[in-house]
């Protein structure tokens, strides 16, 4: 496997050919945000948050999919995609009803903590408030559609690390939503082992175990990543 | 079927033909109108005229102009009926052997019919869609006959390279280039695609040659196959297009039962087997990686490019997606010559494109022309302008295009000059607008259509089509502020610069086209800014 040089942000780093730029920049503690991406499990791309700029792209490339090659120089906080993160998380906070103050992920939320972290401090556009179910009908866990930002996290870890694929997507456009089976309610959804780990792995207050209260909804994103290392590599750990 | 058995099949079925034939469109346009009972009508007619010797009649693709129909033709060369009933059958048959009609005729001579060049239109509304043999009679799987015996895949490639042919789907990215990229990946079980998922509102062109001239497109499709070492080939066709589905049906059974497609088509040692897959109503699978995910039967969602499918497809195997048009000219690049192909058009854009003339016009209809013909002639000329007033614009490309004022009629139609204007070529589509024509309206319409078909993947296109949908409708109604337009106006790029396809990519473009143009009657619906009505409008950087 051969090894290449590139710069981000002025740093130059190396890199084994094939990693992503999502992955290179991590490793040289450069911070890129990102929302749908999650250790362990295939990339969605569908955050846009962790788009950079590539000199001699005219496009925004995705991090989390976009391979080092030699030579590359990246950019990854130019005024312009500080601007459009900033908006994209506006779209997320407008598309759902995202009340942190009672959401049982307050403080240990990614969307919330990216927020901060991204400086997007007030939100211009109007907010759609749609009305959205809670399905509480599965004995340990929950899922609170006006917290889910259609990361399909949970879809991949189901998919993917458990192998039950419970987790799908359903409807188009502003009507999708994650359902569990054939849309039934997720306590009917025969094919769920009860695992737990799409619970783990969603990034906000959307998927929590019940009797979970305000910020009390800890998650161990970790740990999937984990499992995921254990049996590829065999290495028990972390 | 070996070529002397070609040839006799052709002189057979065109020995049968009668010195007359009434040719009477069978393409969704016309049969809308009636044609179907034209044509029974018709066949009774010669029938009881005890005629059946001397003239057939004849259910042929499209004839052009969709917004006369039904359109009835006597061929050879004899006159164009327009706006036929039933009751008029008999008399047309009496034209057919010299008696004079009783139906209005179309001045063939018009701009509308003179100036068009057909290529991918040369044999519909010629031949009957429904018959392979028809097809033959014409000059039908000559050219992959040739390709098969006389050529080798590189040439064939070659070829299509030299002709400068560019993707008719609307990017205009070069065909010859892609051919050649699929034929050298590792060899291997590779595919071939025609996106037949037209969804543009408006756009009926490759509607109009499924229909028509089903065999053409199943002959580029074998060619492509062979050029670039494919066995399988798809046409994935949208369910809002069952007359294509069911005439492209039965070619393929046609072509396989002759052996023109299938197991060793054409007693080579070349395998070509084509399926239908039909769509289930999603404008987002007309992009080429939600298209091939629809294939193989998941949700139909795009996926991040590279890689392409040229690399990694279908089942991950290297794929060769095409455009309906772009199958459709191959045959007869082949036959005619790359040279001669490369002689129509402008520098940059060669051969023909067929456009879906539509909207305030005169004469609505399928024309195709040579590349480098103006707007002005196009919709002026051919389309005869609009009825009592002035044109205000054109629309081309769809919901990915935008709108190019009356000013700039002058400009040439080819994949440059369109791009320049802010709008595309799209896959042809041109919908012409009056002056009655609200452009705030015209830029909600396309929106409301792009936030419906959002596959809800990406975030920008999801939620942003929904917010630049609601800004616009507030401007629409006289309820918005200059915040909000700013606040579209920071949507705009925002949303086609991180959205996931081409579908969110493109999204905003009817909306950047009228703001370009029409900016003031954007400014002429807003409010002023009172302390109660506008949200003090935000710096563009926070923080």
């Amino acid at each position: 496997m051969s090894v290449v040089t590139l710069t981000i942000d002025e740093k130059i780093v190396s890199a084994q050919e094939g990693q992503t730029l999502l992955d290179v920049a991590r490793e040289n503690a450069i911070d890129i945000p990102t929302l749908c991406h999650l250790d362990g499990v295939s990339e969605a791309a569908a955050c846009r948050l962790c788009l950079v700029e590539v000199v001699g792209t005219s496009r925004l490339l995705p991090a989390c999919v976009t391979r080092a090659a030699e030579g590359m120089v990246v950019h990854t906080t130019t005024p312009k995609l500080v601007e459009y993160r900033r908006m994209i998380l506006e779209l997320f906070f407008t598309e759902r009803n995202h009340v942190c103050s009672v959401c049982v992920a307050n403080s240990a939320c990614e969307l919330q903590a990216l927020a901060a972290s991204q400086g997007m401090i007030h939100v211009r556009l109007d907010y759609l408030h749609p009305h959205l179910p809670v399905d509480t009908s599965h004995q340990q866990f929950g899922i609170d559609h006006n917290r889910c930002i259609l990361c399909t996290r949970c879809v991949r870890a189901c998919d993917e690390i458990e192998g039950a694929h419970t987790w799908d997507v359903a409807g188009r456009g502003i009507h999708s939503r994650v359902i569990t089976d054939l849309a039934q309610p997720w306590g009917e959804a025969t094919s769920c082992t009860s695992c737990g780990k799409c619970v783990q792995a969603c990034p906000t207050g959307a998927l929590f175990r019940q009797g979970s209260t305000v910020a009390e909804m800890q998650k161990d994103r970790e740990q999937l990543a984990f499992l995921v290392r254990a049996r590829k590599e065999k290495q028990w750990i972390s | 079927m070996d070529r002397s058995e070609l040839n006799d099949l052709a002189q057979r079925e065109r020995a049968s033909w009668k010195p007359a034939r009434l040719h009477c469109c069978t393409a969704s346009g016309c049969l809308a109108t009636g044609a179907e009972g034209v044509f029974k009508a018709m066949k009774q007619a010669i029938t009881d005229k005890g005629l059946t010797d001397r003239v057939q009649a004849v259910g042929v693709g499209c004839l052009g102009l969709c917004g006369r129909g039904p359109l009835v033709q006597l061929a050879p060369q004899g006159p164009l009926f327009e706006q036929v009933s039933a009751e008029q059958a008999p008399s047309m048959v009496g034209a057919a052997v010299g008696e004079s009609p009783h139906a209005a005729i179309l001045d063939t001579a018009h701009p509308f019919f003179s100036s068009q060049l057909k290529i991918v239109c040369e044999t519909s509304g010629e031949i009957d869609s429904e018959r392979i043999e028809e097809y033959l009679a014409l000059g039908g799987y000559r050219a992959l006959h040739m390709a098969l015996t006389e050529m080798t895949p590189a040439e064939v490639v070659q070829t299509i390279s030299q002709s400068g042919l560019r993707g008719r789907g609307g990017a205009g990215y070069p065909t010859g280039l892609k051919w050649a990229t699929v034929a050298k990946m590792p060899p291997g079980p590779k595919y071939v695609v025609c996106n037949g998922d037209e969804g543009d509102p408006g756009a009926f062109m490759d509607r109009s040659v499924m229909e028509s001239d089903p065999h053409r497109v199943l002959e580029g499709m074998a060619i492509a196959g062979y050029a670039v070492g494919a066995t399988q080939g798809f046409i994935y066709v949208r369910a809002e297009y069952p007359l294509a589905v069911e005439r492209l049906r039965k070619a393929i059974n046609q072509a396989k039962k002759l052996g023109v497609l299938g197991s060793g088509v054409f007693e080579t040692p070349f395998d070509f087997r084509v399926d239908v897959r039909i769509g289930a109503g999603a404008f987002v699978c007309g992009e080429e990686t939600a298209l091939m995910a629809s294939i193989e039967g998941r949700r139909g969602s795009p996926r991040p490019r590279p890689p392409y499918p040229a690399e990694m497809g279908l089942w991950d195997r290297p794929t060769l997606i095409n455009n309906v048009e772009t199958f459709a000219n191959v045959p007869t690049i082949l036959r005619k010559g790359a040279d001669w192909f490369a002689s129509i058009g402008t520098e940059k854009s060669k051969g023909t494109k067929v456009f879906s003339l539509t909207g305030k016009v005169r004469n609505t209809g399928l024309v195709e022309v040579p590349m480098g013909t103006s707007l002005r002639h196009i919709v002026e000329v051919m389309g005869g302008g609009v009825e009592g007033g002035s044109v205000k614009a054109v629309q081309t490309g769809g919901p990915s295009g935008g709108c190019i004022p009356a000013e700039f009629l002058d400009t040439s139609v080819d994949y440059e000059s369109l791009a320049q204007l802010g709008s595309i070529m799209g896959s042809g589509g041109m919908i012409v607008m009056d002056q009655t024509t609200n452009m705030v309206e015209v830029a909600r319409f396309f929106m409301e259509f792009c936030m419906d078909e959002s596959c809800g993947k990406c975030i920008p296109c999801r939620v942003g089509t929904v917010q630049m949908h609601r800004l616009l409708s507030k401007i629409a109604e006289g309820k918005a502020t200059s915040t909000d337009l700013a606040l579209l106006e920071q949507l705009v790029p925002m949303v086609s610069e991180t959205s996931l396809c081409g579908l969110g990519q493109t999204a905003p473009n009817p909306v950047k086209s009228t703001l370009r143009y029409f900016r003031h009657e954007y400014e002429e619906r807003l409010r002023p800014m009172t302390s109660t009505n506008g949200r003090v409008p935000l710096p563009l950087r926070l923080a």
